[in-house]
């Protein structure tokens, strides 16, 4: 027997970590709390049937923050322009319909092909920047991308939205109803399938090197990771999972408009990830669901109002809780957890 | 079609009013390496000052220009004192994010005092009317504005260049660590150092109601050509921050009235280019 398969969850800290595999096989376990998140998705379809649009438009965003996540919050890519590929993904899917290619699953899957070969391209740009270059880069790409496409009204129907888009039913048999039923299945089950994707990746010798990048990229190659071309992959696949995001909601809610490519969408995905924690997985949903939630209570107000309250948040989160609600509540488990060793010193090991 | 020397004065007049507006940014970026992308912030606060002293309480255009600038100037202080301060040793990420929540409320608050429409300016006749010079039509007022920011330029060229407290700023832009090691506060000088950047962003918003407007979106419309200018300047020079701003305004004002379809997917184009080509600036030596 190696130690590696000796090593439990229980003394993954000590054992594990003496060996990369255990650490990894440590994280790879699915915890009870993950199963409950997971399970608790399901309730909006018992407990508010009312708000499933609500909620597929709460997958969608999530999708999309899990997208930011693996850039920002695993590798330490800093973008403020990431609804260029969220858009790109968008117009895709609404271009398909238009030409007369309405079937959803291959639109998604076309339209993650060609956002995540556009996100391989500009790839190439990113990854040699950082600090103010990467921001001023990724805010221009995005702002570029939104005037090209008001500029080009020929191909994306300018200020006034694409017209005449139509998603065929599921698989020829769901069809996408005015309940959202359909529509959050649809997305609940795409962001699901994405989210392990991104979980085994994230939880890869792969991961581990993004990690690596993000902590400290001048040292990495020194112990031979390429951090150019790591950094590129998840690039390309982050953009990727956006456009997949992007065409989600052109396919569930049938329009796109210029919104989709705006600051104001990178802006909103960004404070999703910051509210929820960044470099967690689970930080976007989280983060997700409290931030469309909310501001759907808050729907009365004028939306100017409502970036006042966000401004606050955003301040407030970055200022007391800088890891996010997901690493306030990691932290104060931890506390409760030392606390509740202090006091029962005969369960520690010895 | 437009005569060229026509629109390349429109654009120097463009180009003063981003200099004013982000020289303050890039001395303190290459100061403190803070990112504030909340700077245009107190731009507008500017141009509101402005706004309401004209308008409600008749005030002479000229006499609110100071006001501004102090108002603004005062508004920084505290969000530096509050908030900002913390975030110098943090990463870019927090740096960025503070600023735009800051921006965010900033534009809400705008709203819910201002409206969200365009703000009008009554400015005294003898500014609207132009002159003729040389087969063109020179507007008195840009005329004005321009002969404003130059002054304001030399003023704070013979500041950095020929005073003690240039001398000190010089030193912290070009090695912070260093300027500590003689003893320089550099704190305390990168406090008066944004409050003075960030009047005379008040002092840019204030003139630039007549040009631009002034609505809440003003901060966010903005900033990424203020950005512009300090990334291809390069950080910390005054010369090359005006060489920028003029440079982004005459090339703007002259996409807009030649290739108008294009919009402003031009200048964006440019700004990736020339930062994937010289990440440090044009002037720049980092």
């Amino acid at each position: 027997m190696t130690s590696e398969t000796i090593a439990g969850p229980a003394d993954a800290g000590t054992d594990a970590a003496a060996s990369p595999h255990g650490h990894l096989q440590a994280q790879v376990r699915w915890r009870w709390v993950e199963i409950a998140f997971w399970l608790a998705t399901l309730l909006p379809f018992v407990l508010t049937p009312d708000y499933l649009v609500l909620a597929s438009q709460i997958a969608i965003a999530g999708l999309f923050a899990l997208s930011l996540d693996l850039i920002l919050g695993f590798s330490g890519i800093i973008s403020l322009g990431h609804a260029a590929y969220f858009g790109v993904g968008a117009y895709t899917a609404g271009l398909l319909s238009v030409w007369g290619w309405g079937e959803p699953l291959s639109g998604l899957l076309i339209a993650g092909l060609v956002t995540g070969l556009f996100g391989y391209v500009t790839s190439f740009v990113i990854v040699r920047f950082r600090h103010l270059a990467l921001i001023m880069i990724t805010l221009g790409l995005g702002l570029l991308l939104q005037e090209a496409a008001n500029s080009a009204g020929w191909l994306t129907g300018g200020f006034d939205g694409l017209q005449g888009i139509n998603t065929w039913p599921i698989l020829q048999t769901l069809d996408f109803d005015l309940y959202g039923y359909t529509a959050y299945s649809y997305s609940l089950a795409v962001l699901f399938v994405i989210f392990l994707i991104a979980r085994r990746l994230v939880h890869s010798p792969f991961g581990l090197a993004l990690r690596g990048i993000r902590e400290n990229n001048h040292r990495m190659p020194a112990i031979g990771a390429p951090v150019h071309s790591h950094s590129r992959t998840i690039y390309t696949l982050a953009a990727g999972i956006a456009g997949i995001a992007g065409a989600l909601l052109t396919e569930t809610t049938q329009t796109v408009s210029l919104e989709v490519l705006g600051f104001q969408r990178s802006a909103d995905v960004l404070v999703m990830l910051i509210i929820g924690g960044t470099g967690r997985l689970y930080g976007g949903l989280v983060g997700a669901v409290v931030y469309m939630v909310a501001r759907d209570q808050f729907s009365g107000l004028n939306p100017q109002y409502w970036y006042f309250w966000i401004g606050l948040l955003l301040i407030g989160v970055v200022m007391f809780l800088p890891t996010g609600i997901l690493g306030g509540v990691a932290f104060v488990a931890e506390r409760l957890k030392a606390a509740v060793a202090r006091k029962r010193p005969w369960t520690k090991a010895p | 079609m437009p005569p060229v020397l026509g629109v390349i004065f429109d654009g120097i007049a463009y180009g003063m009013l981003l200099f004013l507006m982000s020289v303050g940014l890039s001395v303190t970026l290459g100061m403190m390496n803070f990112i504030n992308l909340a700077h245009l912030s107190f731009a507008m606060v500017g141009g509101y000052v402005c706004v309401v002293l004209m308008n409600t309480y008749g005030w002479p255009f000229f006499a609110t220009l100071p006001v501004a600038f102090i108002a603004a100037a005062a508004l920084s202080v505290v969000l530096e004192r509050l908030f900002f301060r913390r975030f110098y040793n943090a990463g870019e990420l927090p740096q960025c994010l503070i600023t735009i929540g800051v921006v965010f409320v900033s534009i809400a608050a705008a709203a819910y005092l201002f409206g969200t429409d365009l703000q009008p300016v009554h400015l005294p006749a003898y500014l609207n009317s132009s002159i003729k010079f040389g087969g063109l039509d020179l507007a008195v007022y840009r005329l004005v504005l321009i002969a404003i920011a130059l002054a304001i330029t030399i003023l704070l060229v013979v500041t950095v260049e020929a005073t003690r407290f240039g001398a000190q700023v010089r030193a912290a832009v070009n090695n912070q660590r260093m300027a500590r090691g003689l003893g320089i506060d550099v704190e305390r000088l990168f406090s008066v150092t944004f409050a003075l950047g960030s009047g005379l962003a008040g002092l840019g918003g204030a003139l630039a109601i007549n040009m631009l407007g002034l609505d809440p979106s003003f901060p966010l419309t903005y900033v990424i050509y203020v950005l512009i200018v300090v990334a291809v300047g390069g950080l910390g020079s005054i010369a090359g921050t005006f060489a920028a701003a003029m440079l982004l305004g005459v090339a703007d004002m002259a996409g807009k009235y030649y290739i108008p379809a294009l919009g402003s997917v031009l200048i964006y184009l440019v700004m990736l280019v020339m930062i994937t080509w010289r990440p440090s600036g044009l002037f720049g030596r980092r």
